[in-house]
């Protein structure tokens, strides 16, 4: 059984890439508990062991064949970026 | 001739088109003024496209031989799904300007078809709700009840329809927002079979439960649309052909359905005893045309709700980690690449969203992985195997499709859980991939206000065509 008192909400927040004002803690904290206990009834379901999925997995992905003329979606798609330069997306130094 | 929005149906907007009685143009206009005088106070439309007339006039000089059932059709489209060089926001703030660079393959098909695409209709933020309350740009207001709820996740698709400011709409249904909201608003809704039609082109919310589908005002302009958004797309690797399911493409006879009832379900949930009458007295109606109503038991439907809850915010997290201010949407500037991403998003998320994420972040954790995402996967299994032993004795199941009717604006906003629980009965649909429909089956009197509620069925993997024939029947079309 997991206890639902362990959130962090710091560590998560922070693992979600979401800036959460500490003003918004508490809630959230009571909000995230109350959900979790609600969701843990699943582990009351009774689930017997049924081994191995017995599909068999076939590749749905379609071939990669066929590219489009390299270019024709650069401006189109850029024009939605926030920050670009010289065909390509602006993001800050990560090194 | 003066058009009837309130009571115009695909089928009949068709034949008064094909006629000539009224223009594609002037019924555009018609739908435009509607929504000009209307909107306002529903808040069904976000945004109403600045072409409409010409897209009007661009089907009227086509030379169409043979006018498809939806040439002209006037159409509005839930707001996480594409339209070239439109604006989409999934009524988030993250999204604001953010203008579609491709057509979902939805919109490529109602457009080779003629169809006009009116404008994009209000929903909670990246479909995470059921009311419409958790969009950022206001709730959408019932039309039958403006201190009501319209429902959601597709409550503007469904209050556009039953206002008269379009003739259809598409919806999502990841967990229910195509039904809920129409049986609150009380027209019909379709949710397909799981890959049915395809997504590219939709805001993904939660992948292995995503579906596009109609509403409508009848059973067969729902068929209509159907038939025209459906079939494989190679952009989309989770459609399947028609023949991948050979049981049910069938041809059973209109009458003599065996009709499945999960009273014992029935009976442990909390359900308004209204409704509870009204659904009863549906299946004595479907017992009067004819067909055989069966006890089921489905006991893992229990689950449904609890194991959505950890499936939906694992696969959301995921697919919601692509709003980063980087590639479109939302940016604020941070002390580094790492703070632009906490800024943007943390900005740029509403309340719901935040809590998806971070639920789904939780769930998906080393230490809770098994407990949590791994049981939910092992329900869900439960769940398509009772289906799957149901449909062994029945050929249509029945359940309504909410346990109330329309509740009252900031009635259950203050209460995730309790909002969680709207998807009781459409929820088990999502997680075994089945098709549902929901029909109006009358109404339950609310403080003098007679409110909609509905009736849904439920069919085996590409059972469209039972829904569509006991929808008909069932309303008399």
């Amino acid at each position: 059984m997991v206890y639902m008192t362990d959130i962090d909400i710091d560590h998560l927040a922070k693992l979600a890439r979401i800036d959460v004002p500490k003003a918004e803690y508490d809630n959230l904290q009571k909000d995230l508990d109350n959900i979790l206990a609600f969701v843990g009834e699943v582990q009351s379901a009774l689930i017997a062991d049924r081994g191995p999925k017995a599909d068999v997995p076939k590749n749905a992905m379609r071939e990669d064949t066929d590219p489009h003329e390299s270019g024709i979606f650069t401006d189109a798609l850029l024009k939605e970026a926030p920050k670009t330069r010289g065909g390509y997306v602006v993001v800050k130094k990560i090194l | 001739m003066k058009i009837d929005l309130a009571n115009l149906t695909i089928t009949k907007a068709h034949k008064h088109l094909v006629d000539g009685d009224f223009s594609a143009t002037e019924l555009a206009e018609a739908y435009l003024s509607a929504i000009e005088k209307k909107n306002p106070e529903l808040n069904a439309f976000l945004g109403v496209y600045d072409d409409v007339l010409e897209q009007a006039k661009r089907v009227e000089n086509q030379n169409v031989k043979d006018k498809g059932s939806l040439w002209g059709i006037p159409i509005a489209l839930k707001d996480n799904i594409l339209v070239k060089g439109k604006e989409a926001t999934a009524a988030s703030k993250i999204l604001k300007g953010y203008h579609a660079t491709y057509d979902a393959t939805v919109t490529k098909k109602l457009k080779e078809a003629g169809a006009l695409l009116l404008g994009r209709t209000n929903l909670d933020e990246f479909a995470m709700g059921a009311s419409t309350e958790n969009s950022a740009f206001g709730p959408t207001k019932n039309p039958h009840d403006t201190t009501r709820v319209a429902g959601g996740s597709s409550g503007g698709s469904t209050a556009a329809v039953a206002a008269g400011l379009a003739c259809a709409a598409l919806g999502s249904d990841t967990a229910g927002s195509i039904r809920q909201p129409s049986a609150f608003c009380g027209t019909v809704g379709l949710k397909p079979t799981y890959g049915s039609v395809s997504r590219s082109g939709l805001i993904a919310l939660g992948s292995s439960l995503d579906v596009i589908g109609p509403i409508t005002k009848t059973v067969s302009d729902a068929e209509t649309i159907f038939n025209v958004i459906k079939g494989k797309d190679p952009m989309d690797s989770t459609t399947v052909d028609e023949s991948d399911y050979p049981t049910t493409n069938d041809k059973l006879p209109t009458t003599n359905y065996a009709v499945g009832v999960p009273r014992a379900f029935l009976d442990s949930t909390k359900l308004d005893v209204r409704v509870r009458k009204n659904f009863d007295e549906s299946v004595e109606r479907l017992k009067s045309l004819g067909h055989i109503i069966k006890d089921i038991e489905l006991p893992n439907l229990r689950y449904a709700v609890p194991a959505y809850y950890i499936l939906l915010p694992a696969e959301a997290s995921a697919n919601l980690a692509r709003f980063d201010g980087v590639k479109y949407g939302h940016y604020a500037d941070g002390d580094d690449l790492l703070g632009d991403y906490l800024r943007s998003r943390g900005e740029g998320f509403g309340p719901e969203p935040r809590r998806r994420i971070l639920i789904g972040t939780y769930v998906l954790s080393a230490g809770y992985y098994d407990a949590y995402y791994g049981k939910a996967q092992a329900v869900r299994r439960l769940i398509a195997d009772d289906f799957a032993r149901a449909f062994q004795s029945v050929d249509v199941i029945a359940m309504p499709t909410a346990a109330g009717p329309a509740f009252k604006i900031g009635e259950k906003a203050k209460d995730p859980v309790q909002m969680y629980l709207e998807d009781i009965f459409t929820v088990p649909a999502n997680h075994a991939g089945l098709p549902a429909l929901t029909v109006p089956s009358g109404v339950v009197e609310e403080a003098g206000t007679d409110l909609p509620v509905g009736l849904q069925l439920y069919a085996p993997h590409m059972g469209e065509s039972r829904l569509f024939s006991l929808g008909k029947q069932f309303l008399g079309e």
